[in-house]
């Protein structure tokens, strides 16, 4: 083999590990299209910078690096478990590491759009099984035997014929320098051993004893906390401060105003850094604080709804798909129908509020923090602190819930200004007032639905939105262009069987912060489009889930209806029940849901259940799904009647969970899941959960009171 | 600042505090025991629920001066191999998600469960509907309670 002259350093490196592992990982050639599988020795060779995914030592112990960030949702589960499916090892074999910020290595880390297993889980199966094929061919070697005569299994390579073995462990040395197999085949679904099943968590243990490392409880040497005081205003400036009551409280050390990115301003406040959380939460109460809002509008819910609604009726609104006639064939139908629907701003109120430690010192940083998106942060900070990424170096601990808003790279910004300027490690601690008031926030929206049938099926139907499109916020963005979401949630299959369509979106430019919710626009899409899909069922006399069959005349979404219609007993329910369906796609999931309401002794409306079937293809772990959708549902209930985001004076009103209420566990209904056996791609499982949960719960209240809920929160006392 | 003594865990800690430092910060940047967590600080999440003479308390609600020398359990004391009938009912469930409130949850549980060894859906609801689980784990939750009282019930008949 050709080698290239070797530094020192890389010499050494080459030395202490040859022999030593199997390492395999994912090398991204210049220009490639498609990762090639290399071993670590020869990744050292062509000086490679190898993307280490798994990593078997001389013991046996497989250690896997996991990407994406676990907030909850089960990446760290989830990942793992397919590696080990195809590398035929024991779970409990396995020892996961996250990974260190590094694109170039990973690929986009972002965790967001319930992309970790659906993005990466064909590549992950096919490096798993090429390192067991690489053990398979060592042992063979060794032995001097055929190869098809050797299979893995739990961690061994036995010889059929002789019932001999060898332990992975002995097997990494010789294996380490074989070359890759090309192509390798994976086992059928059917012959899963470990994918598909309902395998316990590998963070459970952790996270029941205290252990788990969450943001907040990294701890470093001379560390100090911080707590800012930021403009309520969001866009408003810092004019001048007084800190003289605030250095007087014990344990404050520095007082410094701040500026943090974003989108495409700086956001600016005064933080109050000190020996501990108490100390600087003290300080910052006595903190005076002059703030400019010059240029900046005072705007209200009241006016934000003001204007979304009257955009709908005097703007012709940003096209995005449209299909035959629609203002023609909506004249020719037997029934119209032309409503608005409403939904609220909401915060993301992860139970870990925001919070991010950074060190800078000698021209390198350090982050350490619940993030979402380790990548995004290097590459945000690079050019805003002068610093190579290189010399970023981003630690994602887990996540007490991020839901889209750990994504955003506000507090990791703010943390290492705060330490670059103290010169001293420093964790940067929101308060709960400060993760709820600050954003950025889910858009509230507003929806025109407007439609027809004729001889029992739509004819016509359009959806024109109001509100802000999140996109619109970066720097240098195109403010004419369409909301790209439009019709996210909506179900495929509509767009062949309703003949004539017209999807558009008016953008609300004002400036409030908006990042991703948990679904996105699908969260509030979904509300829209399954309550109109439901009023236009009964324009049309029929049954809601008839009428849905009726226009879904694709397998895939035949066999969920019919699956929904069996396990709540749709057909047989009786008269003082409202049962209500809704079906929205997202993520490249498919999920219906079916809510049960019926009244109280005192007439009031109460859940009884919620059924919920969720098709996202090729799957992990059942349990996990399970979970997820129980858990979407929750979130859902809470959004749709229990809590909102309201402005005042240019501020949001709700401060904490005295005012910005949550689901609790008396308001939690039996949630029973179902998932989809079948073949097709896998699709996201943290996310699509939640789009239908609320359009079905006010399908069912419609089919119990006669009572169109078209706004949310609402009360489900005062239905 | 006062010296004040804790006794967390069974073990005394000797910190130096502001007498109206709020105990939730006392036990985290003091002790240095994270796993209690900060959620709210008003008293509304139960994230930061702790044991005072075995009853559950909020910690970021009651100044460190208040409990000198008091029995405080927290998570890391219930039992650190996860042999608690709770942890273990905890797991057997897969309860967690992000796990953030857990430690709060599982508090909660325990103390409930030490006065209504078997509790009904109603006694569960009274006892925890001060704790938020933004991730929605409550169904898992209640099934945790009740498994965690089979097991201790299963516990106590071998002894």
């Amino acid at each position: 083999m050709e080698t290239k002259n070797l530094s020192r350093r890389d010499f050494m490196k080459l030395s202490s590990l040859a022999g030593a592992a199997l390492t395999v990982g994912f090398y991204f050639p210049a220009n490639a299209k498609e990762a090639s599988v290399v071993t670590l020795d020869t990744a050292e060779n062509l000086g490679i910078d190898l993307n280490a995914w798994i990593s078997i030592d001389t013991s046996g112990k497989v250690t896997i690096t996991n990407h994406r960030s676990e907030m909850g949702q089960g990446s760290f589960q989830s990942v793992p478990q397919i590696i080990a499916e195809e590398l035929e090892v024991d779970l409990n074999q396995v020892n996961i590491v996250f990974a260190q910020g590094n694109n170039a290595k990973y690929g986009s880390q972002i965790t967001g759009g319930s992309s970790t297993v659906r993005g990466t889980y064909k590549k992950l199966l096919n490096l798993s099984a090429t390192a067991r094929e690489m053990l398979v061919e060592a042992a063979a070697k060794k032995w001097n035997v055929s190869k098809a005569e050797c299979y893995a299994e739990n961690g061994h390579v036995i010889h059929k014929p002789s019932g001999k073995k060898f332990h992975y462990g002995e097997l990494v040395a010789e294996a380490s320098k074989l070359t890759p197999p090309t192509a390798v085949k994976l086992k059928d679904p059917k012959d899963y051993k470990i994918l598909r099943k309902p395998m316990p968590r590998q963070d459970t243990p952790m996270k029941v004893n205290g252990t788990a490392m969450f943001g907040l409880d990294k701890k470093l040497p001379g560390m100090l906390y911080a707590v800012v005081e930021r403009n309520p205003r969001f866009q408003g400036k810092v004019k001048s401060f007084d800190d003289t009551e605030t250095k007087k409280v014990p344990g404050v050390k520095h007082v410094l105003a701040v500026k943090m990115s974003v989108f495409n301003t700086l956001r600016e406040g005064v933080a109050v850094v000190a020996d501990s959380t108490w100390a600087a939460m003290q300080g910052r109460k006595v903190l005076k604080v002059e703030w400019d809002d010059t240029g900046f509008d005072h705007v209200s819910t009241e006016q934000l709804y003001a204007k979304m609604n009257d955009d709908l009726k005097t703007k012709e609104g940003l096209s995005f798909k449209t299909k035959g006639n629609f203002a023609a064939a909506v004249e020719k139908a037997d029934k119209k129908l032309d409503v608005v629907y409403e939904t609220p701003y909401e915060s993301h109120s992860c139970m870990e509020p925001v919070n991010c430690t950074a060190h800078y010192q000698d021209d390198k940083l350090e982050i350490w923090g619940p993030i979402q998106g380790p990548d995004w942060v290097q590459d945000l900070l690079s050019p805003l602190l002068d610093l190579p990424k290189e010399k970023i170096i981003v630690n994602m601990t887990f996540l007490g819930g991020g839901f889209g808003r750990k994504a955003f790279m506000d507090y990791p910004h703010e943390a290492a200004v705060i330490s670059k300027v103290i010169k001293a490690p420093v964790q940067v601690v929101w308060t709960r007032e400060d993760d709820t008031t600050q954003g950025p926030f889910r858009p509230g929206m507003v929806y025109q639905c407007a439609g027809g049938v004729k001889n029992g099926s739509i004819s016509a139907f359009k959806a024109k939105l109001a509100g802000q499109d999140m996109d619109h916020q970066w720097p240098g963005a195109q403010k004419d262009s369409y909301l790209g979401s439009t019709t996210e949630g909506f179900l495929e299959p509509y767009f062949e069987s309703i003949p004539h369509y017209s999807f558009s979106d008016v953008p609300l430019d004002v400036p409030i912060p908006v990042m991703w919710w948990r679904s996105v626009y699908a969260s509030t899409n979904g509300f829209a489009f399954e309550s109109f899909m439901d009023e236009l069922a009964h324009e049309a006399g029929k049954d809601p889930l008839d009428f849905r069959r009726q226009h879904l005349g694709n397998e895939r979404y035949q066999t969920l209806i019919t699956k929904l219609e069996e396990v709540t007993g749709w057909k047989t329910r009786k008269k003082n029940e409202g049962y209500g369906v809704a079906i929205t796609e997202c993520f490249s999931s498919i999920v219906g849901e079916v809510v049960k309401v019926s009244k109280k002794a005192d007439g009031k409306v109460k859940i009884d259940k919620v059924w919920a079937v969720m098709d996202c293809g090729w799957y992990v772990n059942p349990d996990i799904i399970r979970a997820q959708v129980e858990g979407s549902v929750i979130m859902a209930l809470g959004a749709a009647t229990v809590h909102a985001t309201h402005f005042k004076d240019g501020k949001a009103v709700e401060q904490n969970f005295n005012t910005y209420k949550m689901p609790r566990i008396i308001d939690t209904p039996e949630i029973e899941v179902h998932v989809v056996d079948n073949d097709e791609k896998a699709g996201g499982v943290g996310e699509p959960g939640l789009p239908p949960f609320t359009p079905a719960l006010t399908n069912a209240i419609f089919d119990l009171t006669g009572k169109r809920i078209r706004k949310l929160p609402f009360a489900l006392e005062e239905v | 600042m006062a010296s004040i003594t804790l006794k967390i865990n069974s073990k005394t800690y000797t910190l130096e505090a502001d007498p109206k430092m709020p105990l939730l910060w006392a036990i985290r940047d003091l002790a240095g025991l994270t796993g209690t967590k900060y959620g709210c600080g008003i008293a509304q999440c139960g994230a930061c629920t702790v044991h005072l003479a075995g009853s559950p308390v909020r910690s970021c609600s009651i100044p460190v001066s208040a409990v000198a020398n008091k029995d405080i359990t927290t998570i890391e004391g219930l039992s650190a191999d996860n042999t608690h009938p709770v942890q273990q009912a905890w797991i057997q469930e897969q309860v967690p998600q992000c796990g953030y409130c857990q430690s709060g949850q599982i508090m909660a549980a325990t103390a409930l469960l030490r006065k209504t060894p078997s509790p009904t859906d109603k006694d569960i609801d009274a006892a925890m509907q001060g704790h938020i689980c933004r991730c929605g784990t409550y169904p898992r939750i209640r099934k945790a309670i009740k498994t965690a009282s089979q097991l201790m019930t299963q516990k106590a008949s071998a002894k």
